[in-house]
């Protein structure tokens, strides 16, 4: 038998495949973040707070995939 | 070989289960340690021997929630204790993060009404890193929202709090109107736009708030879990292939770097919690969208 032998279920690749979409959506946020910054420095502080939020609602989605991947049999 | 919360089946191979998140008594007693499945008593031993009050309700994780409650309000208390102008370094940390949060979150977010909300904030926001770090330290080493009820307790509060902010604010109808009807949307789309609205603003929100700190914590600490019992396991695995014991070596020291995540997470998920609870009570203030 082999030790790394691979079993359990298919819920992992599909919490993997959904996460895709949340992950795009928090590299998009934090790009426009440091676009925004390096051109207006100063507004750094005001990025951040929404950033936070969106990035807070966007990660949700990928936090529902986890969820169901431990919930659905 | 045995680790806490993990049985080995089928020989050798660990398998990774998430028992470790299970609660126990503090004080366990008789009725626990026959019903627990450790004891190898059959699972039906439940049922002739009740388990007492105190194994039920007081177990390690509420304990937990307990201390953290008691830490906050000592921390806060020696904070604010002979306060001076030249601040000693204990007054300037706790004025430090008073000022994050006063100024950063709920100044920003709810505007010129903010002043009555900044104690909740800042009570929730010390509760919920409190009890983040207690999955980084010894002795509780098990971040208490990583139970999901704990996570559903604090969305309540919240759920509760922006719900009863807007209804005493515009009254019941006025605030359905507030959270369902956006500004500036005509007739025929309403219908299909108002129970969108009411599905985001009623049944999402406090679904995704708990949700989020739950699983980032629950993730989080299934991550640490891995590494260090996988590694462990690698590292104490005995047969003629060294790479295994290398593996494994690598998986314990790449753990701490785990952890560093952790530490980061704490605080994040914590400031998170708290920036959308102002946000939702922002948004259940507001005199339109």
């Amino acid at each position: 038998m082999t030790p790394l032998d691979i079993n359990g279920s298919l819920n992992a690749v599909g919490y993997g495949l959904g996460a895709i979409g949340p992950g795009i959506g928090v590299g998009l946020i934090f790009s426009s973040v440091i676009s925004g910054t390096a051109r207006q420095p100063e507004s750094r502080s005001m990025l951040m707070g929404t950033a936070w939020i969106g990035f807070a609602v966007v990660e949700a989605l990928a936090l529902f995939g986890l969820a169901l991947a431990f919930i659905l049999k | 070989m045995a680790y806490p919360g993990f049985t080995l089946l089928d020989g050798d191979v660990p398998q990774f289960g998430v028992s470790a998140f299970d609660s126990r008594p503090l004080f366990p007693s008789q009725g626990w340690q026959l019903c627990h499945p450790a004891s190898g008593n059959p699972p039906d031993s439940c049922s002739t021997f009740q388990p007492a009050w105190t194994d039920i309700w007081i177990t390690n994780h509420i304990f937990q929630a307990v201390l953290g409650a008691i830490i906050v309000i000592a921390f806060w208390l020696i904070v604010t204790n002979k306060m001076r102008v030249v601040p000693s370094k204990v007054q300037w940390a706790g004025e430090y993060l008073y000022n994050m949060l006063r100024n950063g979150v709920a100044r920003d977010l709810i505007g010129p009404t903010y002043h009555k909300y900044v104690p909740f904030l800042v009570a929730m926001f010390s509760f919920i890193i409190i009890n983040n770090l207690f999955g980084e330290f010894f002795v509780t080493m098990f971040p208490t929202f990583s139970k999901v009820g704990f996570a559903w307790g604090l969305a309540l509060l919240t759920y509760i709090l922006y719900n009863a902010v807007g209804i005493k604010k515009h009254g019941v109808l006025g605030y359905l109107k507030l959270m369902t009807v956006p500004e500036g949307v005509k007739f025929p789309i309403i219908l299909l736009i108002a129970p969108l609205e009411f599905f985001s603003n009623f049944i999402t929100r406090p679904i995704t708030l708990g949700l989020r700190l739950f699983a980032n914590l629950f993730a989080g600490h299934l991550l640490v879990m891995i590494f260090v019992v996988g590694g462990t396991w690698l590292v104490t695995y005995t047969n003629n292939n060294p790479l295994y014991n290398v593996t494994g070596a690598f998986a314990l020291i790449f753990s701490f770097a785990i952890f560093a995540l952790e530490l980061l997470v704490a605080f994040l998920q914590a400031y998170v919690f708290t920036i959308l609870t102002a946000s939702y009570v922002a948004a259940a203030e507001a005199d339109s969208h």
